[in-house]
């Protein structure tokens, strides 16, 4: 925690659990699909359920899936934006077990066919956390430059990416490493302390047994458009 | 995390010779690996959101729910009549921690002070004395370190959240934040600005979180203005030398302790006081009926 998580974050309103958060979820399923949403199906579990549509969390999580940031003044008119970008949604209730309260499971389908389903919550103060991906738990918070790789799992793939963000002078702060069954599909997460270049993202997409890489680049300077009108 | 007391400040203060603010200062540059500059340039934007969240508020949105709008423009308008008991300063404190509270319950942008239900305190005890008195922008900037080391502390030793601890935790930290700051504004010794910070977060012990149907509108919007006027009183008692027995450490260390021994339904729950009442239960019977998805 910083001084600038007490005098701040400067956000659109009610509440920084049930509306910032909702929009840097919302942010971080459009980042990992890798493409521009043009149909998503969200799911709302617990308090957001229950307080959701008083809160605009349903506003916030659609502005986020339209790259909205949390003091973007679109957010209230989500849903009209929604429709002018040609994003389809729909939304509805989910009970889940085992779930933080603030939870929200998103199905997105991009403009060129990609697929993703995501279960994030919101812990307060704005933070979030993501903790499943196409059905493989995660834990990440987006508080760093992060790296999902879906790969093969064999041996070999995680040195190999590892191997390249060394020679780039870039710092793992936190890793995971899950699949869902041996020899099939595994996800690779990276939490980077420096930033990573679009060029670099780019070759390490190209590395063997990679069969997608989504780049989430942290909100350094959320502030800047505060300034906006 | 830098500080563990506001004892802590005092004696780095001291000890080095330098005002309350600088210490904080140092501790965001150091926190953050930024100079000084960079770490005033964003104090100065927060600043300037908070401006903008004033100027932007016109008294015409309402909150999804209908509960709340419009209180901040008619209690300005009443204030301009000349009528108000609480006259001058003080009348446009309490318009103005009404209006950015409202800001915030009707989605428009505001600054979580420490928290977005608690964002109308601070600003509404600097907005009206920055117009009257013709105050530099860096004493303001001055105020806001002093103000947001004290919300460090408190996080760190307390609580912040409704969720957590109760209204006491987040109006009570925004009243303590914004009586430092006042003090820091007038001058007030580091010694004076740990007494109002003790002695705000004194008066709004036990302070329960109870919103109706679970919204940061009802009570919420109001209690923005108790914390406000909570903060000039405790910061005019410490400027007076008037002194909280219980040490401010102490006094946060009790208020955390309180909070945790809330009982849940007054913790954000929207299960209790103000909230299980038969208007709140109605309330919330509505909201649910008339959500746009079920």
């Amino acid at each position: 925690m910083n001084l600038f998580d007490i005098l701040g974050p400067i956000m659109i309103g009610p509440s920084s659990s049930h509306t910032a958060g909702a929009a840097r979820i919302g942010n971080m399923a459009r980042t990992l699909l890798g493409e521009i949403p043009v149909q998503a199906k969200i799911h709302l579990h617990g308090s957001f359920a229950q307080t959701g549509s008083g809160h605009g969390t349903d506003r916030a999580l659609v502005g986020g899936l339209l790259g909205m940031k949390p003091d973007d003044l679109r957010i209230p008119f989500a849903f009209e934006e929604a429709e002018k970008d040609g994003l389809q949604f729909s939304i509805d209730t989910i009970e889940l077990r085992e779930a933080h309260p603030n939870t929200a499971v998103i199905e997105l389908i991009g403009e060129n066919g990609a697929r993703l389903e995501m279960q994030a919550c919101s812990i307060g103060g704005g933070a979030i956390e993501v903790h499943k991906i196409n059905g493989i738990d995660v834990l990440f918070t987006g508080a760093f430059n992060t790296l999902v790789i879906h790969n093969h799992d064999e041996y070999g793939t995680l040195a190999a990416v590892t191997t390249i963000l060394s020679q780039l002078h870039i710092n793992v702060a936190n890793m995971s490493l899950n699949r869902a069954k041996r020899g099939g599909d595994a996800l690779m997460v990276l939490e980077t302390d420096q930033h990573i270049k679009p060029s670099q993202v780019e070759f390490l997409r190209d590395l063997p047994g990679i069969l997608s890489l989504t780049y989430y680049d942290k909100e350094d300077e959320e502030y800047g458009f505060s300034l906006r009108r | 995390m830098a500080f563990h007391s506001v004892a802590e400040i005092l004696e780095l203060a001291k000890l080095e010779d330098i005002p309350f603010w600088e210490v904080v200062l140092r501790s965001d540059m150091e926190e953050r690996q930024v100079t000084r500059e960079e770490s005033m340039a964003k104090m100065l934007i927060t600043w300037q959101a908070m401006r903008d969240a004033a100027d932007a508020y016109t008294g015409t949105r309402r909150s999804v729910s209908g509960l709340v709008g419009g209180d901040g423009m008619r209690m300005r308008q009443y204030q301009l009549r000349g009528k108000a008991i609480a006259g001058g300063y003080v009348g446009e404190v309490i318009a103005e921690a009404l209006s950015m509270a409202e800001s915030n319950a009707c989605m428009r942008r505001i600054v979580a002070a420490p928290t977005a239900g608690a964002c109308g305190v601070l600003p509404a005890v600097l907005l009206p004395l920055q117009k009257d008195k013709d105050l530099t922008q860096r004493q303001i900037l001055e105020a806001f370190y002093v103000a947001s080391g004290v919300g460090m502390v408190i996080a760190h030793n307390a609580c912040i959240s409704g969720a957590s601890g109760g209204c006491q935790a987040e109006i009570g930290t925004a009243s303590a934040m914004a009586a430092a700051a006042l003090v820091s504004l007038k001058g007030g010794s580091d010694k004076m600005i740990a007494q109002a910070v003790a002695i705000a977060l004194s008066n709004l012990m036990g302070l329960v979180c109870d919103p109706v149907a679970g919204l940061v509108e009802v009570p919420c919007v109001k209690r923005n203005v108790i914390g406000a006027m909570n903060a000039i009183s405790a910061a005019d008692m410490a400027l007076a030398g008037i002194e909280c027995v219980v040490p401010v450490d102490e006094v946060i260390e009790a208020m955390g302790e309180v909070g945790r021994s809330m009982p849940v339904q007054f913790r954000e729950t929207a299960l209790g006081g103000l909230a299980n009442t038969p208007t709140g239960r109605a309330v919330r019977d509505r909201m649910q009926e008339h959500q746009e998805w079920k």
